[in-house]
């Protein structure tokens, strides 16, 4: 230790002061790491303790909880009643793999379609004169800042069977009878796009936006055609934007409750959805527990992706 | 004109969609708005303006009630994330790789994308797991773990943007730390603060999922208020709590936008008079 402590670099005298109130420094950090600790972290291992319990007519309604007052062997006890037998439940019940499957590809779907709308829009905004672009991030953020809930709700009033999309499409004539829109997953769909849309235009606009125009000023001039250039070097380079607004987009979408409870019918089968019944109307809490366990294992390696990228661009995080 | 310019001309296809994109955007609200002023019950058959459901909306004590919790948790929590996240903020920033630090900064940026149900459902275990009475405050608390996350975020990015000389010259005239941090510091990234807050502010305003895991008996926010009423039909007197809603966040917003524009407008000119004159 001492020999390690010797070959540590001179400390620059700046760090002095900084060294002094080294327990101010301490505290800056303890407070939101501790606080984080204990209501981030902690609460997921008790999430997966209790997967693995039993659901009982009690309060709480599982069993068993541990009671330190009984000590190790309290301890002991509660960790032979554990049991795996949600789990096997989650394997055996054809619903509950439907239900993660059609999140996954509800998910990738709606993260399609909100690039494919999305990219369009980031880089119109992009190649704006440099007069209009704040404007134009700014309504393109303020929705972003109004309520979920709200913007939800307000597509249940255009979709639904005597709702203003179907008016409107009848006056028109491009239909004769209204169409069934509302409670089908084209309503999650267009759910999905229109509250997620922000999260992938402002990465994808902050990436289109740095890009040097002489790049594409270079190859116009050695005859290479717009639209080619834009495949060579604007999406080539865009591709931080496009996989930050990927995260963004798929990772909450894959455990989303609002839009499918309320956009979606009884066959829209997505897993936060699964997770809300079990816990609230089933009241089932391991089992929703084991459901929480598997879904934050299938989104783990995107989390992990995201918070490293997000970490590495130092506070680049286009949101 | 050359031929560079072409290269990055405005075209009418760009212009096309970002105005598509915008009217897909605001649409929707607008929409919800205006049949907020319709006289009929019938919220997709235009009846005549009226502002009846405005009227309404006085006497339902059950909303008003949730609309003043909701404005409480979201004014009590905001203000502990924005000192929270803060802190995190400087900790990302300036304390280099400390031990845990990759933990720390998971914890950081995991729930910016985590689903609202894993964290509704693990914190509403905590609090039951330590026999904490559900309520009022295990909203705040809910509130204040997810929202100093985003508060950190965008703090973080003004703090990596910043001039340290500043900072550093405090120190060297013997300035503590401190004192440096709340004379020096904290004027410089008071923007990014108030951002910060506002934005914990409507993040608690509008959260559905988390709230009703982590509520108890009694209290009852305004976003559950209006998802339990949705669920039994769309009515005028929803779009009217909604457009005070949008109306409210709207004029925040954009004074809060329009203040800091004038101020950094100012600061500039400030600057280039200084420029001049030394």
């Amino acid at each position: 230790m001492a020999q390690a402590a010797a070959n540590a670099p001179v400390i620059p005298s700046t760090a002095a002061p900084a060294r002094r109130s080294s327990r101010a420094r301490w505290l800056v950090v303890a407070v939101p790491y501790v606080w984080l600790a204990i209501l981030f972290l902690v609460p997921f291992l008790i999430v997966i303790k209790i997967s693995f319990s039993v659901t009982a007519v009690a309060q709480p309604p599982y069993t068993p909880t541990i009671d330190l007052s009984h000590g190790i062997e309290g301890l002991i006890d509660a960790f032979r009643q554990f049991t795996i037998d949600n789990y096997v439940w989650l394997t055996e019940d054809a619903l509950y793999i439907r239900a993660y499957l059609s999140s996954l590809v509800i998910a990738v779907v709606s993260t399609g379609l909100v690039l494919l709308v999305g990219y369009p829009i980031a880089y119109g905004m992009a190649r704006a004169s440099k007069a209009w672009q704040p404007t134009l991030l700014m309504l393109v953020i303020l929705p972003f800042w109004t309520s979920f809930l709200i913007r939800v709700y307000s597509w249940i009033g255009i979709l639904k069977k005597e709702g203003l999309l179907n008016q409107f499409l009848l006056w028109v004539g491009v239909i004769h009878e209204p169409l069934t829109i509302l409670n089908t997953n084209w309503a999650v769909y267009i759910g999905i796009v229109y509250s997620y849309l922000p999260f992938m235009v402002l990465p994808l606009y902050a990436a289109l936006e740095r890009l040097d125009p002489t790049l594409l000023e270079a190859a116009a001039d050695l005859g290479c055609r717009p639209v080619s250039a834009f495949w060579r070097i604007t999406f080539p380079l865009s591709l931080p934007g496009v996989i930050a607004g990927c995260f963004l987009v798929f990772i909450p979408v894959t455990g989303e409750f609002v839009i499918p409870d309320l956009l979606g019918g009884s066959d829209t089968l997505m897993i936060g959805k699964t997770l809300w019944t079990e816990f609230f109307k089933n009241r089932d809490w391991p089992l929703a527990s084991a459901v929480a366990v598997i879904l934050l294992l299938i989104l783990v390696v995107p989390i992990v992706i995201f918070q490293n990228r997000a970490a590495r661009s130092e506070g680049g995080m286009p949101v | 004109m050359g031929d560079g310019v072409v290269t990055r001309r405005f075209s009418w296809f760009n212009g096309v969609s970002v105005a598509l994109g915008l009217a897909f955007l605001y649409l929707p609200i607008l929409l919800l708005v205006i049949y907020s002023f319709n006289e009929s019950r019938l919220v997709t058959v235009w009846a005549g303006f009226s502002t009846k459901w405005y009227g309404e909306l006085l006497h339902n004590q059950a909303l008003l009630d949730a609309a003043w919790v909701t404005l409480r948790v979201a004014f009590v929590s905001a203000s502990a994330a924005t000192i929270l996240g803060t802190l995190a903020a400087i900790t990302l920033v300036r304390f280099g790789r400390f031990f845990g630090h990759t933990l720390f900064s998971g914890m950081i940026y995991a729930p910016l994308v985590m689903p609202d149900v894993i964290i509704g459902l693990s914190l509403l275990l905590l609090f039951v797991a330590v026999d904490f009475t559900r309520g009022f405050w295990t909203i705040i608390l809910a509130h204040i773990t997810f929202s100093l996350c985003f508060v950190a975020v965008v703090v973080q990015s003004r703090l990596v943007t910043f001039d340290r000389s500043l900072e550093e010259a405090a120190l060297d005239l013997g300035c503590p730390p401190a004192k440096t941090f709340f004379l020096i510091t904290l004027p410089l990234i008071a923007p990014a603060v108030v951002a910060g807050w506002m934005l914990a502010f409507t993040l608690s305003l509008d959260d559905l999922v988390i709230a009703s895991f982590t509520t108890g008996p009694g209290a009852t926010t305004l976003p559950m208020k209006i998802y339990s009423q949705v669920r039994l039909g769309v009515t005028p007197e929803i779009n009217a709590v909604s457009t005070i809603m949008i109306g409210i966040v709207a004029v925040g917003v954009l004074s809060a936008s329009l203040i800091t524009k004038r101020r950094e407008a100012s600061r500039l000119r400030a600057e280039r008079l200084a420029a001049r004159d030394a």
